[in-house]
């Protein structure tokens, strides 16, 4: 399994965020999280990319391995991405030199060689087609005057460069209009490879559209209250998340989150 | 010249009375009757004002105890000329340039190098310029006596023997920067090195001016040096100060200049070295239409104190000033900003900005701002600002998230702090050198370069 999490709780100070999640995502699947706002979802991308503000328990196991055990570098270097949803600007710090920093740095943890400014540049702009960006996003700083759509594009070309084992993507579809969101699906598409496990947070049916599920998880109050396969996005947009809290939609003969 | 005595001092002079006890009376023999007459005023001056202390308003967030416990005496010239060409070499921006090096404040023909000089640019000694009566010193220094703002100046005045005198006749273009080279050598005996240098620009005339102050030696010294500018009609002079002392020593100074009408002035100082710098600048907007942006970037850690005290005062109409000041302060390190812009009755349609921005970089660090307006004309347009943060933790990471580790995460986001200050430097040469030295300090301050700092 390449993500195994096991009653795993995340707390900011008294606040418990998350209550007792369980997943399993096997290497090639394309897990979906959906939920309404204040679930959660968030939250579980932030604390598996090593955001340091919340307390953790439970288990957590990338490859085998005790994520928790890891900075976030350290993360980034196993294989785990995070596609924030709200990308930081970073204002200074120009594109081209900051992807090439954190590329050399993973290779370099890799024990690959670096690649030099020539190198790069060839890789990037190939990358760069796939999210239709143009040469000009390289010279500018981080995020820094991007608008939602471009910084959602950003996320994606800077994880086809840096080639993830993992992909968090978190609310990627949120604030793109239907021609961003058909960029950002198919740069997502174009890497998926039975090699690599991505798990897609979002609040909206629509994305699964273009990004279809092999499993579908739905997270209410800090747990996952209920997994299926794509069908489930669709009967969830039928019948919203009112009816979550029905006793009813839960199985509770499968452990929830987890594969069967 | 009529000695001066020490009866009875007030206690509040009486720290200014043991300080020139000690230093003994200011040098004589070969000065010009004004320049006597003028060392004369500044003790006066002193023993009536005493040393500045924390009661002053300007003197607030600076302790002086530090410097006054030490035993100073007055350095003399041609003690130590012996530095390493490949010591002086790294401190020089480029090592073909035009170059005046100074040894405890006194010129060292030897290490300097001028003789690529054309007759209308004259860079020599201030001695030298005091031995040929050379024009415009006695109006350059008759201005500054009237106006001492506390008693380090007059000090100067006091004591000083040497410093640069560079003078651009009218319409003429300096191409390359000529650089100053301050180097203190305290020996093993505490020494005041007091310089004192003049740059006039003459009419419509163009030249750059790099000043770096290091020392060739730990030790403790004390540099107390004026720079006075002068800059006649359309005249523009761009100015770049490094000061990079060991962190045994004092350093300060005061950048004095006076603008004639539609000159440019620029100033950018990158404050490294010294337990305690004071760095002041003080700025006369007299020429109608004149331009002046004053730039400061500091980075105090350690022990460190930076002190930057700005005051511009447009007094022609239609003047333009601009100021960015940015701290970098790490480790007990204390950084303050003091700036001042005087808009006074007449200078209309004055634009005036000032900002300051800091980022602390440990939770001992400190910052005091105090960003001041005075207003005294009604057709004005003036802004200023201040603001003092931490580096970003959602910025850290997300760089970390993408695999730079902390510690290059960190120096990524100090170096993009201070690059605003390091972009606006035209000269690419002085740009790749101030980069340099930056690297050095921010990878030397815990932050691994990694290879990912270039």
């Amino acid at each position: 399994m390449m993500l195994h999490i096991e009653n795993l709780h995340a707390r900011i100070g008294d606040n418990e965020i998350l209550r007792g999640v369980n997943l399993d995502v096997a290497a090639g699947e394309v897990h979906a999280i959906m939920g309404p706002n204040g679930s959660g979802k968030s939250t579980l991308a932030n604390v598996l990319a090593g955001h340091e503000a919340y307390d953790t328990e439970g288990i957590v196991l990338f490859e085998g391995e005790d994520l928790f055990a890891l900075s976030p570098e350290d993360r980034a270097a196993s294989g785990v991405f995070l596609a924030f949803q709200h990308p930081v600007e970073i204002p200074g710090v120009g594109n081209l030199y900051f992807l090439r920093t954190a590329l050399n740095s993973l290779r370099r943890r890799r024990g690959l060689d670096e690649l030099d400014v020539m190198q790069f540049l060839a890789l990037a702009e190939d990358r760069m087609k796939s999210v239709e960006m143009d040469r000009s996003f390289m010279n500018r700083s981080v995020n820094e005057g991007f608008s939602g759509g471009e910084k959602k594009r950003n996320e994606i070309l800077q994880m086809s460069i840096l080639e993830p084992k993992l992909a968090l993507l978190d609310e990627t579809d949120s604030g793109l209009d239907i021609d961003a969101l058909r960029i950002v699906a198919s740069g997502v598409n174009a890497l998926r490879r039975p090699d690599r496990a991505m798990v897609v947070i979002t609040h909206h049916q629509r994305l699964l559209d273009y990004i279809v599920p092999d499993r579908v998880h739905v997270m209410a109050g800090g747990r996952i209250v209920r997994s299926g396969g794509k069908d489930l996005a669709l009967e969830l947009e039928e019948y919203g998340y009112s009816e979550l809290g029905h006793a009813g939609m839960v199985d509770s003969s499968v452990p929830v989150g987890a594969t069967p | 010249m009529t000695p001066v005595t020490f009866t009875n001092p007030a206690p509040a002079t009486s720290a200014a009375a043991q300080l020139l006890a000690v230093l003994g009376l200011p040098p004589s023999g070969s000065d010009p009757p004004w320049l006597a007459q003028a060392r004369y005023e500044s003790l006066e001056w002193v023993m009536a004002h005493g040393l500045p202390t924390r009661k002053d308003e300007d003197w607030k967030y600076t302790r002086l105890d530090a410097l006054l416990d030490v035993p100073f005496e007055r350095a003399e010239a041609g003690v130590s000329n012996q530095v390493a060409p490949a010591t002086l070499e790294a401190l020089t921006v480029n090592p073909s340039s035009t170059r005046a090096v100074f040894v405890n404040g006194y010129f060292v023909p030897d290490l300097s190098s001028l003789s690529d000089l054309k007759g209308d640019v004259t860079v020599t000694s201030l001695a030298a310029a005091l031995a040929r009566g050379a024009t415009g010193l006695e109006s350059v220094f008759s201005r500054a006596f009237d106006q001492y703002d506390h008693a380090f100046t007059a000090l100067n005045t006091a004591f000083t023997e040497d410093g640069a005198y560079i003078q651009i006749a009218a319409d003429t273009v300096v191409d390359e920067p000529i650089e100053l080279v301050f180097l203190s050598d305290a020996q093993g005996t505490p020494l005041l090195s007091s310089p004192h240098s003049v740059i006039l620009a003459g009419p419509r005339s163009r030249v750059s001016v790099i000043e770096t102050h290091a020392a060739i030696a730990d030790g403790a010294t004390w540099t107390n040096a004026v720079v006075h500018v002068v800059l006649d009609e359309g005249a523009r002079v761009d100015h770049f100060k490094i000061q990079d002392e060991p962190d045994t020593g004092f350093h300060l100074a005061l950048l004095d200049v006076y603008q004639g009408p539609g000159s440019q002035f620029s100033s950018s100082s990158m404050m490294l070295g010294s337990k305690i710098v004071r760095n002041e600048v003080h700025v006369h907007l007299e020429g109608e239409g004149s331009r002046v942006s004053i730039d400061g970037l500091y980075l105090p850690r350690g022990d460190q104190h930076h002190d930057n005290v700005v005051l511009i005062e447009h007094v022609a109409p239609r003047c333009v000033s601009h100021q960015l000041y940015k701290g970098i302060v790490d480790g007990h390190g204390h950084g303050v900003f003091n700036g001042r812009i005087i808009v006074w009755p007449g200078a209309d349609g004055a634009d005036a900005n000032q900002t300051n921005k800091n980022l602390l970089l440990s939770e001992y660090a400190e910052i005091d701002t105090r960003p001041r307006l005075e207003i005294f004309t009604d057709d004005v347009k003036c802004t200023h600002g201040a603001a003092v943060g931490a580096l970003d933790e959602e910025a850290l990471f997300y760089l970390r998230s993408r695999g730079v580790p902390r510690e290059a995460a960190r120096a990524l986001l100090t170096h993009a702090f201070a690059r605003e200050i390091l972009e606006r430097v035209e000269s690419e040469s002085l740009r790749t050198h101030v980069e340099a030295l930056l690297g050095e300090r921010l990878s030397a301050d815990g932050f691994t370069k990694d290879g990912t700092l270039q």
